[in-house]
Parts: C-alpha cells; structure tokens; sequence
C-alpha cells in the first residue's frame, strides 16, 4: 500500500487518467518482483503501476538498480510478476502459457538491448529476417523483401550481408533496431540502447527513434543520460522499485535538429 | 574443428560396423560359394536321426541302412530326382605311379559326375557297363594324379587298392577345397558295385547323393524320398533312422556360425557409435552453454521453446548423420583396404549402410534430445544475462 501512495504522491495526473483500458498499449496495475538471494530480499518492483497510451515516447530514468530493467522485462514478457496485472494492447499477460508469450513477444513488441544482441557471425539481413521467420501467422509473404526494407528504414541498405562485426557500434544498434521494427510492432522496449555508443551516434539514434515514433510506434526506453530523456515526450524516474516521478518533458529536443550542432566537435562531447 | 573432431567418434562408429559387417558377410559368401562347388541341386541323405545340430546319431542306426539297395530304389522309383548315387567311403593306400599316397575312396554310381556337376580333366569317367560288371576301374582326383604320376598322363596305367589291380581311366577336374578346408580332389572314385565286392571289409561311412532337375523339385524330392526310403527300411511307425538334407540347409549349417559371428562384431563396434554419440551430447551440451546468449535473444524476439529445440536437434542430427556419411566412406574403403591387406573377400552390405545411417540419425536424435531440451527450457531473461 505504501507503493501506491508513494507512486500517487509523485505522479498525480499522468497515468491514472480513468479511460477504458482499450485506450492504453500499457496498462499494468501493482506489478510486483522480488528477487530471493538466499535469505536476503531484493524488491526490484514494488506494486508498480503505468499506463502508456500508443504513440507515446517515454523515457525511463533511475539509479542503478532501481528496477528500471526489472520493469522493462516485465513489461516485455521477458518475465512474469510475482503479483500486479498486466494489459498489452487489450491482452491479458498473466497466465499466459510460455508459447503465447514467445508469440506475443514476436507480434506486438521489439526490442533493442544495450549491448545490440544480434547473432554473431549472421548477416544483418538474415538477423533482421529472423523475427519474420518465427511468426506463427504466416502474415509474412515475403520475409527477405520485409527485412531488407527495414534495414532500409534504418540507412543501412547498402550493408545487408555484413555480420555483426564488420559494423560499427551504432550500425550494429540500427541493425537491432531494424530487427525490432521489423514485425511492425505496437511497442518498441529500449533498456539502454545509447549506453554503449558516442555522443553524436546516441542522437543519431534518438534521431531514428522519434522518427519511428512520429509513424506511430510507442516508445519506452530506459536511460542514464539526461540530455537523451530530453528527446522523448514523457520522462519517468524509478527509485527503488517504485516510480517516484511521472511528467512531460517540457523542453524536448528534436534529435535531428541536435544533429546540426554536435556536427561542431567542440559540442560533441555534450549532447 | 572441434565439430569434426566430434564427428570423428561417429566417423569411426560408423566405419567400424560398416567393416565388420563386410568382412563376415565376405567370409559367409565365400562358404556359400564353396558350398555350391558340392554340386548342385543336391540332396543327401545320411544314416541317423538328424539332432538339433544336424549331426548324426549312433552307429547302431547306420547298420540298417541299406545303402546301395536303398539307392537302387530310389533310381527305379523316385520320379522327382534325375540322379542318385551311393556314395560308401573309406580311407585306404594306394600303390602306383610314383609310390604311395594315402587317400580316400569313393565307390559311386555313374549318376555321381553328374550330382557333383565335375567335369572330367582327361580320360573318361566309368559307365553303366563298368558298374554291373564289377570292373576295376578307377578315376582319379586331380591331388592324388598329381601325387603320384606327376608330369604324365595316368590314363591306362595301373594301380593297386588294398592289394587289388586297378586301372586308371579318368582323371576329374579340380575343384578346391571345402569350407573346413578339406581338400575335394584328393579322392579316387570307384564303381560302388566294385568297391562292395573287392574292398570290403573295412568300415564304410555311407550316405546317398541325389540331384533334382531344379531347385523348384527339391522340397517334393524330399519328400518322396523320405516315403521311399521308409518303406525300403520298413519303418512302419517308427521314426526315421536317415536324415535327408538339401544344399540349402548344408549351407545353412555352416553360415550359421558366421552370421553369428558377424552380428557380435558389429555389435562390438557400435559401441564405438555410442562412445561416438555420448561425444556429441558432450559437445551440444557445451554449444548450449556457450550460446546461451543467442538462445535468449532467440526466444527475445519470438522463438518458442520448441523453435530452440528443433534448432538444436537439428544440428545435432546434422552433424551425427554427416559423421555417418563420412562413417560410410570410410567403411567402404577401410573394407576394401581390409580386403587387400589380408585377402579375405569382403562384401559391404546395403543393409549395414543403411543401418548405420538410421544408427547414426537416431544417436544424433537420441543424444542431442536433452541438450536440445535444455536450451528450450532455458529463461528468456535469464539466457540473455548470460555472459
Ligand atoms: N535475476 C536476478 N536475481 C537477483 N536479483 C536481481 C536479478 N535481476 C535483478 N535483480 C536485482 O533487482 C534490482 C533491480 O535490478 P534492475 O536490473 O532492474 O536495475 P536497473 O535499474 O536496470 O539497474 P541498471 O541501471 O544498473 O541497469 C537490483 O537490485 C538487482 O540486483
Ligand atoms: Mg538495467
């Protein structure tokens, strides 16, 4: 109970706007994880609860070990709750079978992690095919044609048949995401996805994400970096398993128009 | 690398049955082989009840074989046989030609050239004629020409059988050893008729050969001559006190041993398929670990476990069967590199390949099944946090 008022205190307005539940991509209610060490206890999220409609672009903060990855898990169907609800785009998470969760995964979200997760040794095209290629619906007739315009997408048709090592960090990144928008999804998670680029390759990222975001993909990605929550539309901050702050970025940055700048080396080190 | 090296124990597995399998399949075909040098679509009759094993029972039985009546029955009344003869045998010494050389004799009928299908190398061979006028004439295997008039022509020469005046008319062909490795042409075969008249005395091992036109009749001859021979012994209810065997059961008789033979060799080499196989869980099971990461970011992006699973089962069923191609290839040359090292023929089986090959695919299911299943069942986030 005191995760609630905790979380009330501190968001008052946002998520909580009593729309029917249909409205919202996120609609998760007292989702709950603690992690057992022996006989230690560790509360990665105390009854958390969020809302996100679609087309939002928020951007996760918080100390290190806050919970910020707990909850992107979660949110993910990475990881099941110990207690909460959980609603993604109208489904009902809990107590779905492990299979209808790897499918959900596959239909509805994309992921891009921190250190980009492809497959080494497998060409960026037949790492973003990969996704289509575990779709149950058959939805996609032409997976090859789907993944190379998604590489497109993403400024990297002319890299198709380069493996992982032959790309750079923020190629590799564009791969990932790539492969995270190549299903289509409602949902994009991003734990960190600028935490291992420079400071120009990061806006050059956030640049891609606003731009997924503006075609109308809801974005949550967790961040350290101040200056690259500033380029997403709300801005959540995490303490302890809890959300401790809820708003609106007021002064948003627009990626592409930062790019102009941090072209100037002098900038470069600051984004 | 570490692949193949993985491979090599189904490589080896595979080669080693495929091996073993030809060199007794090769050692059975070449008994078969002698076995028919016996003749053809031949029947042989013995005294004594047959035993599981075949083998004639007590002398005591032999003395009511008639056999030289029994045969002459046979020739008068069995339809189904084209050639019969008595064959009563004894081991004696000849003097002649060069010396002495002991060996065995054979009296026959004329019909015995024909059941044994053995041609003559010179001479002739003795007639109907011979037979009723008890002539003593005598035709020669080719080891015991060789023995004793090497270099010339034994044709019309004379030699004695246990003190009686012989003459040499024939000479037959050579025909190599048996199975046991006894050798067919050291033999002389005499009128059965002759041999009862001039050399008895001595104990004669007796039995009846007969032949059928094709090897369609032989279980009907059978038949009839068991019928012929009951009645010739006067049996009534008794059981039989002969046995009558055909080529077939002959054979059977003495490839028996090598089949078994070569089913315990193969069964000893896949041993080394097992040993090969416990190598590839070994490895799949190290793979699993090592791609851990992979896996989660598999099942990250929408694998299902049973995605994860059949990728890897795959793999290992890959690698097992490409180990037993590789097996395949190695077998069949290892068994012809066999066969010229040591001269025995050896004979890869289309059965032994495709065994192994179903052998090979099921270690790989077999083996690769629970490190498959490990991964399947790994945690989506757990699998990707680790390093
Ligand atoms: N598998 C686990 N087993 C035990 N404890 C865990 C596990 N995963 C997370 N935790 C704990 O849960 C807490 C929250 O972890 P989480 O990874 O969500 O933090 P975070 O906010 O993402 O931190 P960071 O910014 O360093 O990535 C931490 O105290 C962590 O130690
Ligand atoms: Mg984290």
């Amino acid at each position: 109970m005191t995760a609630m008022s905790t979380r009330s205190e501190a968001s008052p307005t946002r998520a909580s706007g009593g729309l029917p539940s249909g409205d919202f991509i996120i609609d998760a209610t007292a989702l709950t994880k603690t992690y057992r060490m022996g006989t230690n206890e560790v509360h990665a999220l105390r009854a958390v609860d969020l809302k996100v409609r679609a087309g939002e672009m928020i951007a996760v903060m918080g100390a290190s070990g806050s919970g910020k990855s707990t909850l992107m898990n979660m949110l993910g169907c990475l990881d099941t709750p110990d207690s909460g609800s959980y609603l993604l785009d109208g489904v009902r998470v809990e107590g779905l079978s492990t299979n209808e969760l790897a499918d959900i995964r596959n239909q509805k979200l994309g992921f891009v992690f921190q250190g980009f997760n492809l497959l080494a040794r497998t060409t960026a095209i037949d790492n973003v095919e990969l996704p289509l290629l575990y779709d149950r619906t058959h939805r996609w007739s032409n997976p090859r044609a789907t993944a190379i315009e998604a590489l497109k997408k993403v400024g990297l048709g002319d890299r198709l048949d380069h493996v992982p090592s032959e790309l750079s960090g923020g190629q590799q990144q564009r791969v990932a995401i790539a492969r995270a928008l190549v299903t289509s999804p409602r949902l994009l998670l991003a734990d960190e996805p600028t935490g291992n680029l420079d400071s120009r390759t990061s806006v050059e990222i956030m640049a891609l994400f606003q731009e997924l975001n503006d075609e109308g993909i809801t974005i949550l990605l967790v961040t350290h970096e101040g200056d690259i929550s500033r380029y997403a539309k709300r801005f959540i901050e995490m303490r302890d398993g809890r959300i401790i702050r809820d708003e609106d970025v007021d002064d948003r940055h627009i990626a592409s128009v930062d790019l102009l700048t941090v072209d100037d080396p002098e900038l470069a080190g600051t984004p | 690398m570490r692949t193949l090296l993985t491979m090599l124990g189904i490589v080896i597995g595979v080669g080693a049955v495929i091996i073993m399998v030809a060199i007794g399949q090769g050692a059975r075909s070449s008994i078969e082989a002698q076995i028919n040098t016996l003749g053809t679509n031949m029947l042989v009759i013995t005294a004594g009840a047959s035993t599981a094993g075949g083998v004639s029972q007590g002398a005591g039985t032999f003395n009511r074989l008639q056999i030289e009546d029994a045969a002459e029955k046979l020739q008068r009344e069995a339809t189904l046989i084209t050639a019969v003869s008595p064959v009563i045998s004894t081991r004696t010494q000849l003097i002649g030609g060069a010396g002495n050389w002991r060996t065995e004799i054979n009296g026959v009928s004329t019909d015995y050239q024909v059941i044994r299908d053995w041609p003559l190398a010179s001479g002739t061979f003795f007639t109907q004629d011979d037979q009723r006028a008890l002539r003593k004439v005598v035709v020669l295997g080719s080891t015991v020409a060789e023995a004793l008039y090497a270099g010339m022509d034994p044709i019309g020469e004379r030699l004695q059988l246990r003190s009686v005046p012989f003459t040499v008319i024939g000479v037959l062909a050579a025909k190599g050893q048996t199975a046991t490795g006894t050798d067919q042409d050291d033999v002389v075969l005499v009128p059965y008729t002759t041999a009862r008249a001039r050399l008895s005395g001595r104990s004669f091992i007796a039995q009846i050969l007969a032949s059928t036109a094709s090897p369609a009749d032989i279980p009907a001859a059978q038949e009839e001559m068991s019928a012929i021979m009951r009645e010739s012994h006067k049996l009534g209810d008794a059981d039989d006190d002969f046995t009558i065997r055909n080529q077939n059961e002959l054979a059977e008789a003495a490839t028996g041993t090598t089949e078994v033979m070569t089913w315990l060799l193969a069964a000893i080499a896949s041993v080394s398929l097992l040993v090969g196989g416990i190598g590839i869980m070994n490895i799949m099971l190290v793979s699993v670990t090592e791609r851990t990461r992979e896996i989660g970011i598999r099942m990250a992006i929408g694998a299902r476990g049973s995605d994860v699973m059949v990728q890897f089962l795959v793999e290992s069923i890959v690698i097992s069967l490409a180990g037993g191609l590789l097996g395949i290839l190695v077998g069949i040359a290892g068994s012809a590199l066999v066969g010229s090292l040591t001269g025995w023929s050896t004979e890869t089986s289309p059965q032994a390949v495709l065994m192994a090959v179903g052998f090979s695919g099921a270690v790989g299911v077999f083996f690769g099944f629970y490190p498959a299943r490990k991964a399947a069942s790994l945690h989506p986030i757990q699998a990707l946090r680790y390093e």
